[in-house]
């Protein structure tokens, strides 16, 4: 893998902190997307919000937060759409088309390189132990983050979401139901629950 | 992987779809993946999308990028191309469109009832996603003892969880597992 940092970069503290929105241009919002997905093993949500209101200042923290709730309520990956809205934001749909083309690009290179080593090298014995001991631990991570966003259910006593969070996981993990069918079911319901549920206290 | 069909046709329309009902983000729709990869198309194994699941994981950038990896294992660098284009292109677009709308309406409650509403579905699939992996990865107590020990030291510590992959890893030589 070549590195990724040339060394015409541009040193970044030298910007005076007096005008806070910056205007990222198309190859900075290219490198700065490729370099926070780089460096996200496990997910590059850290890394895209250390990048974008810590380090280059694009946006506050409450904005980064409203954009990322907006991605994570809609459909698909987050953080590409996340990519896509925020580069848009600064410069229409090139922007967009670059911050995606950053965020994805890179790391896309390194799985197909790595898929291609796979395929010729996946069943050498060595490699079939250490990838089964990396997966083991990599369905662990995920088992972490599932009771990390569980913990604001429980604690809000959320008895309904938890309800409904348990027949998804039966009706997926034990009974293999279709994606399609649990969500068509499973969508409207929620919906109509939540929207009950929040104009009885309202009212 | 025989010709009756072009495969990459399969995995626009695939994925494509599978994009617009991954709530909460890419590993929602594992348990879908791997119900499309090994039970419908039988384009592999459990223990191959296990290791893909792995490879994923171990590999930097977005966790959308398991889709790159079936693909490439449908149909080398194009399927892995396509695969990618078709999870992330769709809803990328939905996304663009969505947040140009809202810029200019932000004071309805929909966006956050829709968000309250898809929360714990986005859990429980999440969840799925586990097990359905545990099913598959953790062969023996000791495996499985490994996974646990992961979770808790990813849920109740800020270590990078890179470590924990490569102590997996590690382990997995040793032929502990």
């Amino acid at each position: 893998m070549p590195p990724d940092s040339p060394p015409a970069a541009i040193p970044a503290p030298e910007i005076p902190a007096s005008i806070p929105p910056n205007q990222p241009g198309l190859l900075e919002l290219f490198v700065a997307f490729a370099k926070m997905s780089l460096a996200g093993f496990g997910g590059v949500l850290v890394w895209a919000r250390r990048g974008i209101v810590d380090q280059h200042r694009w946006m506050t923290a409450e904005e980064f937060n409203e954009t990322f709730a907006l991605c994570h309520f809609l459909p698909g990956p987050n953080i590409v759409n996340l990519s896509v809205v925020f580069g848009s934001r600064f410069r229409g749909v090139a922007g967009g088309l670059a911050a995606f083309a950053g965020l994805v690009g890179p790391p896309m290179v390194i799985a197909t390189v790595l898929a291609a080593v796979y395929a010729r090298y996946g069943e050498i014995d060595a490699l079939r132990r250490i990838l089964a001991g990396v997966a083991c631990a990599a369905v662990g991570l995920l088992l972490a983050v599932v009771f990390k966003m569980m913990m604001p259910l429980i604690k809000k006593r959320d008895v309904v979401g938890l309800l409904i969070m348990v027949a998804v996981f039966i009706a997926i993990g034990l009974f293999r139901l279709p994606l399609q069918a649990v969500l068509l079911v499973g969508i409207p319901l929620s919906l109509a629950i939540t929207y009950y549920m929040r104009r009885r206290v309202n009212g | 992987m025989n010709s009756d069909a072009n495969p990459i046709w399969t995995l626009v329309w695939t994925f494509a779809l599978m994009s617009f009902f991954a709530v909460g983000g890419a590993n929602s729709a594992v348990p879908e993946m791997h119900r499309i990869a090994v039970d419908v198309h039988h384009w592999m194994t459990d223990r191959q999308f296990a290791d893909i699941f792995a490879i994923s994981q171990l590999s930097p950038g977005p966790n959308v990028l398991i889709v790159t990896l079936i693909g490439y294992s449908v149909a080398g660098v194009a399927g892995a191309l396509t695969a990618t284009v078709a999870m992330c292109g769709p809803t990328a677009i939905l996304a663009y469109y969505v947040s140009r709308l809202l810029a200019r309406s932000s004071h309805s409650p929909w966006p956050g009832i829709i968000q309250a509403a898809l929360v714990p579905l986005s859990i429980g699939l999440m969840g799925a996603s586990g097990l359905i992996l545990a099913l598959t990865s953790d062969r023996s107590w000791l495996a499985g003892l490994i996974t646990v020990a992961a979770a808790v030291l990813a849920f109740a510590t800020r270590l990078n969880p890179l470590w924990m992959l490569v102590a997996g890893g590690v382990l997995g030589f040793a032929g502990v597992i």
